[in-house]
């Protein structure tokens, strides 16, 4: 009957005092996670831990990494957007067709940004003005998106990119083994981070998440924000789009494809709580690691497709699942330790019985 | 008849402690040294309670008096530490809901607990609606019984319609009906008239002696004595987990009553006469379609305008407008003169107006923020120009407002939800007060909290005025809208239908305004029990 809130606390700033607080807070138990792979990892394989296949592992996992961003800040406030892998497969198709069509990359770039920012005005004014569940509303923009982008540039492939723009996807910062998209990923995380940690407009959207009546009678624009998230949602799944272009070397209509899934899996993973209200950019980060890691030790233990998008799917359940475990545990210790029982209001109406 | 005084009679002999048992009727239910510890919290400590067949017991007591922790273990939620239940004599343990409706307790709470997408029907029959011959629910059986009790409710009811968009009004004489399905032996009405009008609270009341007149033991759990007054046979106090005082109605004073809650002789109401300064507000012709016509007044700085009505008169829907959630159809609002119209809430902010909502966990405050989050929300980006938030200005800026309200809390960094309701309400207050508001509306500034909290909040209410303040006080309790206001407007389905200044202001006059009637016919013999000190 509580009120289900799990996960990290606003901007981590309740749990975390005592040593118990650490413990149980999901970005540890990632880290343990992760250091728990790179040793299975390092007993699979002699070049597990070798710069170049780490600098691999992560390049690999770009664009998920990218468009989780937006995506955490979007399931912060209560929301989600599918249709982010057929924006980025929309962005490929064009940037593609442009290319071919002669138009210069620099003029191409900018545009294809503006159409992704443009789908994702569609999805947030359905959402935010027509009030309608994001959920189905993404989930039709998912298709139409993915329409377009077979309309775009039909069945076949454009590939004869000049290698300025290759580098992007596939070169690495001179002199190290860092691969740009992974530079891209970090400036990105850190901007948002400090946007949703560090400013009101990130508590705003903490205080949509978690009580988007009490947010608007408190003057919070509702509608504006949510509809500025998938407009950020929409520009940010065509920059993957276009980073998995330069990545592949390839402009294909199905690029993309099935990313969704691995987004959200991202997303869960570090500790977002589906319902809205809680999760933290640090946590997502240390998820693309862990993802990361995973795969590439799935693959180096010779693990088929078919069942590592099985150990996906466990995950994205996983990542749902303990925090709702470790919420339970946690009210558990409470009340042995003693405090107030858990206020009576706590509970939400209307989605309470008497049971 | 005769048999009711012979119960009242051993009742008052039980009450005097020299109970005799040739005369003492059955106690339906005998609770007998019951603790229950929280943790550190000792919620109950050693209380008894006796409820006997045909009374209306009233539970009165502060908030943390331990009301809702004997209510939860009488409804299986909580099991006592200590202490024995018996019902009709015979021993029992309750050892969850289910086995509490089994035995024949049921509980209505304070906010009703349905399922919104379910129909009405399916609510008071969930888990134990009619089966037919292949142990399938008979639908239309459980329509037709529904619409069966709400006729013992004397209420209308589309039983096949879905709860949400029902008022809470009309929720909570669902959650009613319910507790009617199940023949309750005993009833627990835990807060049960806070969100219903003066005319439900009559029809509740109503209902409820009739249940008591069919033997059932009621327990009245109430904020508002003089209901306690006007319903119970007897009344019980706690406070602090303790038992202070269980005696008939009839021997005791509101200020009894009062004094027994909270220890200390309190005054309710302290309302300060305040000089009243220049138009602050003025609303014309404001009409919005198929919620409210044709409405026009004003508000002046230091003056307490109070808007009464029966719920679903337009009181909160008129709010809403000049708040700026919904759009107006018609009319005109002028702020200091100037006409001004919002689109959203931020714009009426901005305005310098403060609109303090009438569901305080659902509008009025984020439940899982810190009581600085929730103060600073709505003045975030006044606050902080240059988006970044500092920690240190909002705990200083809560700190401020808080204190000026004397909120119980262990600091700004406590989460809200963990506070008794009173002080909830005292962070709502202390957040728009932050606003730095010209006209504040407070919808049910006091629902649902304790008599101490309550004359806080008065008290606050009263010095925002002397302050400069105007301010629109929306309220379903006629004392309070009488003791407060400084002129009270009466709406009745949307329109007003009196403007009635503070010297004329009467229980009648209000109420005769409320339910359509523009002046009273005969004042006569119907003064209630107001809770005057």
């Amino acid at each position: 009957m509580s009120d289900v809130v799990h996960g990290p606390s606003v901007a981590g700033a309740r749990s975390g005092r005592s040593w118990l607080g650490v413990l149980a807070r999901w970005e540890t138990l990632l880290v343990v996670a992760i250091a728990g792979l790179v040793v299975l990892g390092t007993l699979l394989s002699p070049f597990f831990l070798t710069p170049g296949n780490f600098s691999n592992l992560i390049a690999a996992l770009m664009e998920v990494a990218i468009m989780a961003l937006p995506m955490t800040l979007i399931i912060v406030a209560g929301e989600i957007d599918l249709s982010v892998e057929s924006m980025a497969g929309l962005a490929s198709s064009l940037i593609g067709f442009l290319w071919a069509a002669g138009v210069p990359l620099t003029a191409a770039i900018p545009l294809v940004l503006v159409v992704g920012a443009l789908g994702g005005l569609l999805n947030g004014l359905l959402v935010a003005r027509g009030r309608l569940p994001s959920l189905v509303v993404t989930l039709g923009t998912l298709a139409l998106f993915r329409g377009l982008a077979l309309i775009v540039l039909g069945p076949r492939g454009v590939s004869n990119f000049p290698p300025e723009f290759t580098a992007l996807g596939f070169g690495y910062v001179p002199g190290t083994l860092i691969p740009w998209p992974f530079v891209i990923f970090l400036s990105l995380a850190l901007v948002l981070g400090v946007v949703l940690h560090r400013t009101w407009i990130g508590r705003q959207i903490y205080a949509i998440g978690r009580n988007t009546g009490a947010a608007r009678y408190s003057g919070v624009r509702v509608i504006r924000i949510r509809t500025a998230l998938f407009v950020l949602s929409g520009l940010i799944a065509a920059l993957a789009g276009i980073i998995l272009t330069s990545r592949l070397s390839s402009a294909r209509a199905d690029a993309g494809a099935g990313m969704t899934l691995t987004v959200v899996t991202v997303v869960l993973l570090g500790g977002v709580n589906i319902f809205g209200g809680s999760g933290t950019i640090p946590g997502v980060a240390l998820a693309v690691i862990a993802v990361a890691v995973m795969q590439n030790a799935l693959r180096l233990a010779s693990v088929t497709v078919e069942v590592q998008s099985i150990a996906l799917g466990l995950l994205l359940i996983l990542s749902v699942v303990i925090p709702n475990f470790a919420h339970q545990a946690k009210s558990a210790i409470d009340r042995v330790r003693g405090g107030r029982p858990p206020p009576a209001d706590s509970v939400r109406r209307g989605e309470a019985t008497t049971g | 008849m005769a048999g009711r005084l012979d119960d009242r009679q051993a009742i008052r002999t039980m009450t005097d402690g020299v109970a005799d048992l040739a005369t003492m009727p059955t106690l339906r239910a005998d609770l007998r040294g019951i603790s229950k510890r929280f943790g550190a919290t000792q919620a109950l400590d050693d209380v008894s309670l006796t409820l006997v067949p045909g009374e209306i017991h009233g539970l009165v007591g502060e908030n943390g008096a331990g009301k809702s922790t004997l209510v939860k273990i009488l409804a299986g939620i909580h099991q006592p530490d200590n202490g024995t239940i018996a019902l009709d004599g015979e021993p029992v343990e309750i050892a969850g809901p289910a086995q509490a409706r089994a035995l024949g307790i049921a509980v209505v709470h304070q906010e009703p607990r349905l399922f919104p997408d379910l129909t009405v029907a399916e609510n008071v029959f969930i888990g134990h609606a009619p089966s037919g011959r292949l142990g399938t629910i008979d639908w239309s059986a459980t329509r037709r019984s529904a619409a069966r009790l709400f006729d013992q409710l004397d209420v209308q009811f589309d039983v096949g319609a879905p709860v949400r968009g029902l008022s809470m009004a009309d929720q909570q004489l669902i959650e009613i009906a319910k507790s009617l399905s199940v023949d309750a032996r005993v009833l627990i009405l835990d807060e049960p008239t806070a969100s219903l009008s003066a005319h439900e609270v009559e029809r509740l009341f109503a209902i409820v002696r009739r249940l008591r007149d069919r033997g059932v033991a009621v327990l009245f759990v109430s904020h508002r004595l003089d209901e306690v007054f006007a319903l119970c046979d007897r009344a019980t106090v706690f406070r602090d987990g303790r038992h202070v005082v269980t005696t008939s109605t009839g021997e005791l004073t509101t200020a009894d009553l009062v004094r027994h809650m909270v220890g200390r002789a309190v005054s309710l109401f302290p309302k300060v006469e305040t000089p009243i300064g220049e138009l602050l507000l003025e609303v014309e012709g404001l009409t919005r379609a198929g919620e409210f016509r044709d409405i026009s007044f004003s508000v002046r700085r230091g003056e307490i305008v109070g808007l009464a009505g029966l719920v679903g008169a337009g009181r909160t829907e008129v709010a809403r407008v000049l708040f700026g959630i919904d759009r107006r159809d018609g009319g005109e609002i002028r702020l200091g003169g100037h006409a001004v119209s919002f689109a959203t809430p931020s714009e009426a902010m901005d305005a310098g107006i403060a609109y303090l909502p009438e569901d305080r966990h659902q509008e009025g405050l984020v439940l899982d923020f810190s009581i600085a989050q929730n103060v600073t929300l709505p003045i975030l980006p006044r606050l902080f120009p240059r988006l970044l938030v500092r920690a240190s200005t909002e705990r200083r800026v809560a700190d401020e407002y808080t204190r000026q309200f004397d909120v119980r809390m262990t600091g700004v960094d406590q989460i809200v939800g963990a506070l008794s309701g009173g002080n909830q309400q005292k962070v709502v207050l202390a957040k728009w007060l932050a606003s730095k508001p010209r006209v504040l509306i407070l919808d049910e500034p006091t629902r649902g909290i304790d008599i101490g909290a309550k004359v806080e909040v008065h008290r606050i209410i009263s010095e925002l005025a002397a302050s400069g303040l105007g301010i629109v006080l929306i309220s379903s309790d006629l004392p309070e809208v009488l003791a407060m206001s400084d002129r009270i407007l009466v709406l009745h389905e949307g329109r007003l239908t009196a403007e009635i200044p503070r010297a004329r202001a009467t229980e009648e006059r209000v109420m005769f305004a409320a339910t359509g009637n523009l002046e009273p016919v005969a004042a006569g013999d119907q003064t209630s029990g107001a809770a005057d000190v």
